[in-house]
């Protein structure tokens, strides 16, 4: 396993007067963030498995401008976005697909109204593609008959109606798919969206990430699925403020296939 | 006598709806105040929202008990009203009854609209329950205080007397047509369907003739003369979401919704910026000097669009939207119920200064006298308010308005919220990385 991901980049591709199949934005998070680069890695080496010819924009990429939209810093925003759509566009990017609902979200909804008109898809969609057009083969493996629950993230359910690709994917893993009270377009935050991530919460009586561990933890699950870095995030820091993490591990669905797959 | 009466109901009429008007006025005069937005696009899909939504409650049944009760009320009302067609015929000319000439479907309409009013009476009695004995924390937020907490109650009481009148009107009618009073009794036997008030006949059980006919007409009067004043109370109450969830769900958003808008002042300035050619000292353009520098975000009322101010006349306060919202669950000041309920507030105080020819006076505004910063910054953008609202109100686009305000006119976010944007700002990410580094965790093991 320590072998070095072959990452290309869209310089490259376009040096060699290449396309590539589909531009892999990573985000901020699986950029920076080491538990966020995890995911990033995993889903390269699913997307190498099935001989996708990807290429990320490395060093080309800057954040979407998502948290300083939501912080109502318009103009922020919009510098983020017309800088990021000027790339974009000079390499005629067709399809996107990122391990992030939140720049999912901004790339498919907002970035059209600025000249930036891509097919966007979230990873969890992207894979379910491929399983469909039988490129990538996914056996339950490790996870068979884990009881496993699924915290939707805003940006990819309610802000965007997708709530089955990820549970498509965990039902090809054979989990024991155990749904939470609150899921689905009633699915609970976990507290990091509208900029949240980056400061300290308002003054209240608990913390949301604590609160929807709260209702991952009533389904008593082996593990809890997420599908967003944020998330993964806040979800982690909530199953340690109750002193689980030895028994319940939070995993994003992509390192959930990469694992099962022994990638 | 008669015709005494017919000239009373006929004044009793006009002045309602004459004032009901006057009303429906000043609540578009004061919508009008929100600024344009365009809303005409997709007019199927916007006229099939608003049959599902409004008319076909498909989402108040998302809480089903609360949701199959609300049904029962609004079916029975909307039936029940076409009684009112009769009662005001009636009123107008004299008549008993005008509309018995159909007979037997006569007869099983208005047992029809028996059977109707006593499930309103008990779905009402149970919504006074759940609101007063079992206190439904949604209904006892701090916003829900005084007035509105007040208002729910005027509302139910106001269906109960309602609903209780017409039932009573028709026991009395009944045992009139039973006694076969001049007036009431006609030759084909007895006109209308009473399943469900002749089990109030022991309680007029021995009275005479004219003390019935008291009875009838007193109840007659309070029906119609309450349905009147529960018409003009509507503006002034919650309860207007019965006309307005209509247009409300029409011009609802129909974009996803985590799409926020694109601010069309900033991407003209932008565009400025991004442009080589762009000459930073030239002249504005004839005209373009007088006109006032675009304020951005909302701080008042008068900078939301129309339809954030049509969505605050059309809350009815339920708390779907609080009892769903994050912040608000883990004690956060932040209710988007409180949102509505405040730019309402807010409005009305402006329509008011607008009823009495005021300019609209300085001094205060939306933010801070109603909104506190606070509750601003407390909310995730997660859309579970506008997820939960059972009639299309978007809670979080007057958030994100106000957001913009004060951040692009005050600079006045969090500070750690203007770290991570000046970190955005030069390195391209919400922390202090290099850009240069981006790709680093591909060579990383």
């Amino acid at each position: 396993m320590a072998e070095v991901l072959k990452v290309p980049t869209m310089a490259e591709y376009m040096v060699e007067g290449k396309q590539p199949e589909v531009l892999f934005w990573v985000g901020c998070a699986g950029s920076f963030d080491d538990r966020a680069k995890k995911i990033t890695k995993a889903f390269v080496k699913i997307l190498s498995k099935a001989n996708v010819e990807f290429a990320v924009l490395g060093t080309e990429e800057s954040c979407t401008g998502d948290p300083a939209k939501r912080s109502g810093n318009e103009f922020l925003f919009q510098m983020q976005a017309v800088t990021n759509i000027e790339v974009l566009n000079a390499y005629e990017v067709k399809k996107i697909v990122t391990a992030c609902p939140h720049c999912f979200n901004t790339i498919k909804n907002e970035y059209p109204g600025l000249g930036g008109n891509y097919e966007v898809v979230h990873h969890t969609q992207f894979l379910k593609d491929l399983l469909e057009e039988g490129r990538l083969r996914v056996e339950g493996g490790k996870f068979k008959g884990k009881r496993i629950t699924f915290h939707d993230p805003c940006y990819l359910g309610r802000a965007n109606n997708e709530y089955e690709a990820p549970r498509d994917l965990l039902r090809k893993l054979e989990v024991e798919l155990i749904e939470m009270r609150k899921c689905k377009s009633q699915g609970l935050c976990c507290g990091a969206g509208g900029g949240q991530m980056f400061k300290e919460p308002e003054k209240g009586n608990k913390d949301v990430n604590v609160l929807r561990t709260e209702q991952a933890l009533e389904t008593n699950p082996e593990l809890i699925a997420a599908g967003c870095p944020f998330c993964n995030t806040m979800m982690t820091d909530g199953v340690k403020s109750k002193e689980k993490e030895a028994e319940i591990e939070v995993k994003d669905v992509a390192e959930m296939i990469a694992e099962a797959e022994d990638l | 006598m008669q015709i005494i009466s017919q000239i009373a109901f006929l004044a009793a009429f006009i002045v309602a709806i004459s004032f009901f008007i006057r009303n429906v006025r000043r609540l578009y005069r004061n919508i009008k105040l929100g600024k344009a937005i365009d809303r005409t696009d997709r007019p199927k899909e916007r006229l099939s929202n608003m049959i599902r939504v409004a008319l076909g409650q498909s989402k108040m049944v998302k809480r089903p008990v609360a949701g199959i009760l609300h049904i029962l009320v609004y079916v029975g009302f909307i039936i029940i009203n076409i009684e009112m067609l009769e009662i005001v015929i009636d009123g107008i000319f004299g008549t008993h009854r005008v509309f018995s000439f159909l007979g037997g479907t006569y007869n099983f309409l208005i047992g029809a609209f028996e059977i109707l009013a006593l499930l309103v009476i008990v779905s009402i009695i149970t919504f006074w329950i759940r609101r007063n004995v079992v206190k439904i924390k949604r209904f006892w937020s701090s916003e829900m205080k005084g007035w509105p907490k007040n208002d729910a109650n005027y509302i139910l009481y106001f269906e109960v007397a309602l609903m209780t009148c017409f039932l009573l009107m028709n026991a009395a009618d009944y045992q009139l047509q039973l006694n076969g009073a001049e007036h009431y009794a006609s030759q084909e036997g007895i006109i209308g369907g009473f399943p469900v008030s002749q089990f109030l006949l022991p309680l007029i059980d021995g009275l005479g003739n004219s003390a019935l006919i008291v009875i009838e007409r007193t109840t007659w009067w309070l029906h119609i003369i309450g349905i009147l004043i529960f018409l003009n109370y509507l503006y002034y109450s919650k309860h207007l979401h019965i006309l307005l969830a209509f247009p409300n769900t029409y011009y609802a958003k129909l974009t996803p919704k985590g799409e926020l808008t694109n601010l069309e002042a900033v991407t003209n300035e932008v565009k400025l910026m991004m442009d080589p050619n762009a000459d930073p000292f030239a002249s504005p353009e004839a005209g373009a000097a007088d006109e006032e520098p675009e304020k951005f975000g909302a701080s008042d009322v008068t900078d939301l669009n129309w339809v954030q101010l049509l969505n605050a006349y059309t809350c009815t306060e339920c708390g779907r939207c609080t009892s769903e919202c994050p912040a608000n669950q883990t004690g956060k000041k932040l209710s988007p119920r409180k949102i509505m309920m405040d730019t309402r507030d807010r409005l009305e105080e402006v329509g008011e200064q607008l009823n009495k020819k005021q300019p609209i006076a300085e001094g205060k505004q939306l933010l801070d006298d109603y909104i506190t910063r606070e509750e601003l910054w407390a909310c995730t953008t997660c859309s579970a308010c506008v997820e939960a609202c059972p009639i299309g109100i978007d809670p979080l686009s007057i958030i994100i308005e106000m957001r913009r305000y004060l951040v692009m006119e005050e600079s006045a976010a969090p500070n750690e919220l203007n770290v991570s944007m000046s970190n955005i700002e030069n390195n391209g990410a919400p922390w202090p990385y290099n850009q240069m580094d981006r790709l680093n965790w591909a060579k990383e093991n």
